[in-house]
Order: structure tokens, then C-alpha cells, then sequence
């Protein structure tokens, strides 16, 4: 059994490069002995933050404690943390054996302990007889084993990775990635792994902690995370996923996609809005038969090697994806089953827009740096300060951005099984979540107009 | 006829014919020619008497001497000046380093003798006296460009991670220089230096100019001995420049590329 006191403590740490920031308000703590992995989208903050641990970075708040010590000052070479970069970044005028013996050399330790080391790693990672060979005549997973041996030949306290994979084609990513899980165990130190390949991160880690834009989505075990995503964005990122809205009726009763099921989930609110996740493997599909919940028909159907990944359209309009080892045809009805222990209900993040504003006249309110008509209002006094509330659905984006009062980047998509659910990123660097029918691509340029009617003011 | 034209131009071979001839003509011709010159004598017989009066010469011997002297210190300052600019340079922000550099390179783009006549008006104005000090600065002002450009290119395009790594592995900020910047950037502190250390060699109108001829310098003998006909003796003296400078440069590629391979002995 090991001790399950804590290595890593993030407190509160905050970070911006220029205006945008990059980490909001990280907490977390890595226990002893645990494989950590981050994952998120490129642009997430976690290679940030792997970097603020190695002290390449420096926070703008917070602190950093490792193994008991504040380290938010402390410089790079006088922390217990060693890193695998991302491109090895082997010193290319040295040769294998010199480059694992880098770190020990500094250390000014004996000859004879340096060689017995470096002879020990290299016998670890696989490569005894390459200590003269050149580094640039290795060849990529070559080249990622000596980064290993060069980081954990110091043995650190954590060993922090960042994507060291990437690199590598399928094959040997898979290959190396069992390797670095034995080497874990067979090393026993903290492991802080960061990638943004949900599979690895599943396949890898104890606990997984689920980034985007900045924040800590969700921290769990692979099958936490898998199974109990906490919010949309977790559901969405990690594996494949229905994700529909719906209402909760009462306890253990949800409303969506036209009709009422029975689920686990209690303790919300009657009639409280939320999302729903269904897993594709999760639905039972067959023939259509009384023991369906609903019905739908098949508009595609694609062999995946093991499963048939299918498209269902339901009568009510929702689209589903469903995997199953049987296949049904394009055209077919089929039938449909949910269990209530899977259909995840989860609390939504928000019901509409909230922005903070300033009224202009009776009929105009300002805020995300325009001016906006909206419908007349006396109870606000020109000046004053108010909160403005806009619906998914009264925000309308146009592809010309000259045509819209804002302009903005599309940043986050979610299929809601009729329609998507989007992100878009001002200029003016604030989220507006917009629901459409229409089909975007994440980065487009888009217009946003909002409509009079979908603005309501509200006292803040 | 055209048809034969076609296929000859067709051969990517016969596209080098240009560059052979030039080859030929302005660089082994003008070769043989020296060779041939700095072993006969005036009526075309055989001879190393050219040699042998430039051992018995003990003033030519000497200026060469004191040439080498003056390339090397020359080059050494330059080193001396040019690899912290460089450095603090490739450490910029890639904008401001480019303006930087411009500026660094801008002299370039007046002729040098203009450059150099101006020192010494400017030596002059300023009423200190043209010598040995003012040789110097005169080799350093023409030929510091020549150092920092090369080692401030390959600093700028060092991988920042293998500084990272550096540090990472435990290396402080004096460490992380002297075992990975500083190693990393040997192939360009040898073209720095000879892109100095060669020119500096031959040069003669900054002696000239800026020492009012009272130091003479091997690249002036050299030019002596052509401008008043003894073509023989010049052209040895050619010759044994030569061989130094291509001993210099044979020493550079072979250290540079040894000090790649064994520094992490250091």
C-alpha cells in the first residue's frame, strides 16, 4: 500500500499570456505514486500548467508545492520534477550516453556511479549498446526512450510528460504506451502526463483531469470520467456521445427527445432543464417491436471493425448515434431502448446568456463593447447598472461578419441531436453560446446580431 | 539543328558548363598561374629561390609574423565583442533583433575604403594619433559584423527546449550556457572567426590608411612586390598565404566538428 499524501499541490493558480488567459483558477492535487494525466483540446492550458509545475513558467497567482516545499520561486534546475518534452529536445552534440548523463554530471557524482546509472536506464528503456550512437541518427521512439531515461535517471520525485507521443505513428504510440505504464509501476514515482488523445489518456492514467479553456472540467478515474462525464464538454471530449437537452419531470423521471424515461438521477428540481448523455453502445437497437421505447430510422450504417456505427432519425426529429454488433440498413425502422442506469443526467452550466451592461436610453443597452436595441423599458434609469439575460436561440450568426453588431470565432461545437449547440468567442474576448440549426466549423468567422425581443433586463 | 539543340540543353549536366568555364577561367587558370610563377624566375626557368629569399628576408618573415598576430588578436576581440551581442541579440524579441542587426550590418553598405577614410578623418578630428591603436580599430570596425552575424544565426535558431532541458536536468543559468548555448554554437563561432581571421590576413588599405603606412602588413608587401614588377616573388608570397589560410580553415572544420562530438568532455 502506499502513502496517499499528496506530491503536487496546485493552489488558485492563474495565468495569462498578454490579455488572454490561459489558466483560471487551478486547484488540484496529485497523490503520491499517481498517474496524472491532463487532457484537453490544444489550447486548453494543460501543457501551461505541466510547464508552471516544471518551472519554466511562472504563475501570475498562486502557488506551487511540491513534496511539502513551496516552489512558486524556485527556478527549474532546483526542483525534484524532471520533464520528457514533447520533441525529446536531446542535446544534439552529445551522444546517448552523454546526453542521460547530463543531469548527473552536474551533480559532479563519480564516474563509476554515472556509467553504473546510465547503464541501468538504458537496460530500462530498451536501449543497452546505443550509448555511443549518435542522436540524430536514432530514430523517433529511439529518440523518446533516451528523453525517458534522461528524465528518470535523476529520479525524480514526479516525472512530468508532455505528449511524448505525439510524434510516433499508431503502432509504436500503442507499444510506448504500455511501456511508460510498466515503467510506472516498476519505478513507483508520480507520473504528470499531458495529451490530448482521450484513448491514451484512458488507457494510461489513474486520474485524468479534464481541461478546457483554462478550467478544470472534471477530475476522476478513466471510468468516472468515461461513464459519469460531469458536464457536456466532458461527455462530448471524451469517447463518442448522444447529448440532448431535456427536463427533468421529477426524481428518476427525464423528458427528452419527445418522450419521458426512467433514469437514476435525483435531487434536481421539478421541471429543471438539463443535458442528457446517452453513450452510442448504450441503446439497444432491433427490430421494431412493442418492447421499443421509440422508434426510429436508419440513415447510415458504417462497419467499424468490431461494431456497426448507425444513424438513427426519430420520427420526433432527433438524430441518435448508435453502436451495435448487428447491423440494420439504411431505411430501416427500428426500435429503440434506453435502461435508466444509462442515461446520464447532468446539471446544465447555464440556461441562456448572462452579460453584465449599462443602460443607454429606454430602448437601448450596452454591453460586450456595442450598443443594442431592445425592447422598451422604464424601470432602469439611463446609466444604470444592469445584468442582460439572452436566450441560446435569440443570438443569430450571419457569415458575413460585417453583417452582424459583433463579430466573433466559433470555438466549441455541440451536436444536441436536433440542433448545435455553439461556443463563440467575441472579439471582445467573452463566450456567447448560441443554439442554431445551422452547420458551422469550429474557427469560422462569424456576424452576431442579437434580436430586441431575446434581450431581457434584469437588475443585477 | 534545333532538335540538337533541344537535347543538349535537355541534359541537366550540360547546365553546369557555364559555372565549369568561370570555374576554369577565374579560379584554376589565375591557380596555375601563381604556381607557375612562384616556382620560376624572371626568364621562365625553374627556381625556389623565391622561397628561400622569403626565409632570408628577415623583413618579410617579420611582417608576416606580426600579420598573423594582428589576425589573430583581431579576430579574438571580435569574438570577444561580437558573441555577447550576438547572444543578447538572439535573446530579442525577433523585431527588435532584426532592427538590431540591421544596424550592425548597415555600415557594411558604405564602401569600406569610405568607411575607413572617414575613421581616420574622424581619428583626426578627435587628435589621436594614428598607430597601432587605431589599426586595430580599424581591422575590429570593418570585420565585427562578420563575427556577430554568423553566431547570432545559429544562436537564433537554437531549439529553446534544449535550453529547458538544460535546465530541467539541473543545470543553472552559468551551467546551462556553458554546456549546451555555448557548444551548440561552435559551428558558428568558426565561420565567425574565419570570416575575420582570413581577410584580416590579406587586408592592407586599413594598415595604410589608418597607420599613415607606418605598419605594414603582409597583404602590403604582397602588393609591393606586384605593383613594382617582381611577379615571381609575389606570387610565392601569394602561395604561402595561401597555404596558411588553407591550414587555418582546415583546422577549423576539423576542430569544430571534434568539439561537436566530444563537448560533453568538457
Amino acid at each position: 500500500m502506499r502513502k496517499a499524501e499528496n506530491i503536487i499541490t496546485i493552489g488558485k493558480v492563474s495565468k495569462s499570456f498578454g490579455d488572454k488567459l490561459i489558466l483560471d483558477n487551478v486547484d488540484l492535487t496529485v497523490k503520491k505514486g499517481e498517474f496524472v494525466t491532463f487532457l484537453g483540446p490544444s489550447g486548453c492550458g494543460k501543457t501551461t500548467l505541466l510547464r508552471i509545475i516544471a518551472g519554466f513558467l511562472k504563475t501570475d497567482e498562486g502557488k506551487i508545492v511540491i513534496s511539502g516545499n513551496d516552489m512558486t520561486e524556485v527556478p527549474p534546475h532546483r526542483r525534484t520534477v524532471n520533464t520528457v518534452f514533447q520533441k525529446y529536445a536531446l542535446f544534439p552534440h552529445l551522444n546517448v550516453f552523454n546526453n542521460i548523463a547530463f543531469g548527473l554530471n552536474l551533480k559532479k557524482l563519480p564516474k563509476e556511479v554515472i556509467e553504473e546509472k546510465v547503464m541501468k536506464v538504458l537496460k530500462m528503456v530498451g536501449m543497452t549498446d546505443y550509448e555511443e550512437r549518435d542522436v540524430d541518427s536514432l530514430s523517433g521512439g529511439q529518440q523518446q526512450r533516451v528523453a525517458i531515461a534522461r528524465a528518470i535517471v535523476n529520479e525524480p520525485e514526479v516525472l512530468l510528460l508532455d505528449e511524448p507521443l505525439a510524434a510516433l505513428d499508431l503502432k509504436m504510440r500503442k507499444d510506448m504506451q504500455m511501456e511508460i505504464k510498466a515503467m510506472h509501476k516498476s519505478l513507483g514515482i508520480t507520473f504528470v502526463y499531458v495529451t490530448h488523445d482521450q484513448e491514451e489518456a484512458l488507457t494510461l492514467s489513474d486520474t485524468i483531469v479534464v481541461m478546457s479553456e483554462g478550467r478544470i472540467q472534471q477530475i476522476g478515474t478513466p471510468t468516472e470520467i468515461y461513464n459519469e462525464p460531469k458536464n457536456a464538454f466532458v461527455a462530448d471530449f471524451i469517447g463518442e456521445s448522444n447529448i440532448l437537452n431535456g427536463v427533468m419531470i421529477q426524481d428518476s423521471l427525464v423528458e427528452f427527445a419527445g418522450h419521458r424515461f426512467e433514469c437514476v438521477d435525483e435531487g434536481f428540481a421539478v421541471n429543471e432543464p438539463v443535458d442528457v448523455v446517452i453513450r452510442p453502445e448504450d441503446i439497444y437497437i432491433f427490430e421494431h417491436s412493442d418492447a421499443a421505447h421509440f422508434t426510429g430510422q436508419v440513415t447510415s450504417s458504417i462497419f467499424k471493425g468490431v461494431h456497426y456505427e448507425m444513424m438513427i432519425n426519430t420520427p420526433e426529429g432527433f438524430e441518435f448515434i448508435i453502436q451495435d454488433y448487428h447491423q440494420f440498413n439504411v431505411g430501416e425502422t427500428v426500435g429503440l431502448r434506453l435502461k435508466p442506469f444509462d442515461i446520464h443526467v447532468m446539471k446544465k452550466e447555464r440556461l441562456y446568456n448572462t452579460f453584465e451592461g449599462t443602460m443607454v436610453d429606454k430602448t437601448h443597452v450596452r454591453f460586450l463593447g456595442a450598443s443594442f436595441e431592445c425592447t422598451e423599458n422604464t424601470d432602469f434609469a439611463a446609466g444604470s447598472e444592469v445584468n442582460v439575460e439572452i436566450d441560446f436561440n435569440g443570438v443569430i450568426l450571419q457569415d458575413n461578419e460585417e453583417d452582424g453588431m459583433l463579430s466573433g470565432d466559433v470555438s466549441f461545437i455541440l451536436y444536441k441531436g436536433n440542433h448545435y449547440h455553439l461556443t463563440v468567442l467575441t472579439d471582445e474576448d467573452e463566450n456567447i453560446f448560441v443554439d442554431t440549426n445551422d452547420v458551422w466549423d469550429d474557427g469560422d468567422r462569424v456576424g452576431i446580431t442579437i434580436l430586441p425581443e431575446a434581450i431581457r433586463i434584469v437588475k443585477p | 539543328m534545333k532538335k540538337q539543340f533541344l537535347s543538349f540543353a535537355g541534359k541537366r549536366r550540360n547546365w553546369s558548363i557555364p559555372y565549369i568555364l568561370f570555374l576554369v577561367f577565374f579560379v584554376v587558370t589565375p591557380l596555375v598561374l601563381i604556381f607557375y610563377y612562384a616556382f620560376t624566375n624572371h626568364s621562365g626557368g625553374f627556381t625556389l629561390d623565391n622561397f628561400s629569399k622569403f626565409w632570408q628576408q628577415p623583413e618579410a618573415m617579420h611582417t608576416f609574423v606580426f600579420s598573423v598576430g594582428v589576425a589573430i588578436i583581431t579576430t579574438f576581440i571580435c569574438l570577444l565583442l561580437g558573441y555577447p551581442a550576438a547572444y543578447i541579440l538572439s535573446r530579442m524579441e525577433i523585431k527588435r533583433a532584426k532592427m538590431l542587426v540591421l544596424l550592425f550590418i548597415l555600415p557594411m553598405w558604405v564602401n569600406f575604403l569610405i568607411r575607413t577614410l572617414a575613421t581616420v578623418a574622424l581619428f583626426d578630428f578627435l587628435k589621436i594619433p594614428l598607430g597601432q591603436g587605431s589599426l586595430y580599430f580599424g581591422m575590429v570596425y570593418n570585420f565585427l559584423p562578420f563575427m556577430i552575424y554568423p553566431i547570432y544565426n545559429i544562436l537564433q535558431k537554437t531549439d529553446y527546449s534544449l535550453i529547458e532541458a538544460a535546465q530541467d536536468l539541473g543545470a543553472n543559468p552559468r551551467q546551462v550556457f556553458f554546456k549546451t548555448v555555448l557548444p551548440l554554437s561552435i559551428p558558428g563561432i568558426s565561420s565567425g572567426i574565419m570570416m575575420v581571421f582570413m581577410p584580416v590576413i590579406s587586408t592592407f588599405a586599413i594598415a595604410e590608411l589608418l597607420t599613415i603606412n607606418n605598419i605594414k602588413l603582409f597583404g602590403t608587401t604582397l602588393q609591393e612586390n606586384i605593383y613594382n614588377g617582381m611577379w615571381n616573388y609575389g606570387a610565392a608570397l601569394s602561395l604561402i598565404m595561401l597555404l596558411l589560410i588553407g591550414l587555418t580553415s582546415l583546422l577549423n572544420t576539423k576542430g569544430s566538428a571534434s568539439a561537436a562530438g566530444e563537448g560533453g568532455l568538457i
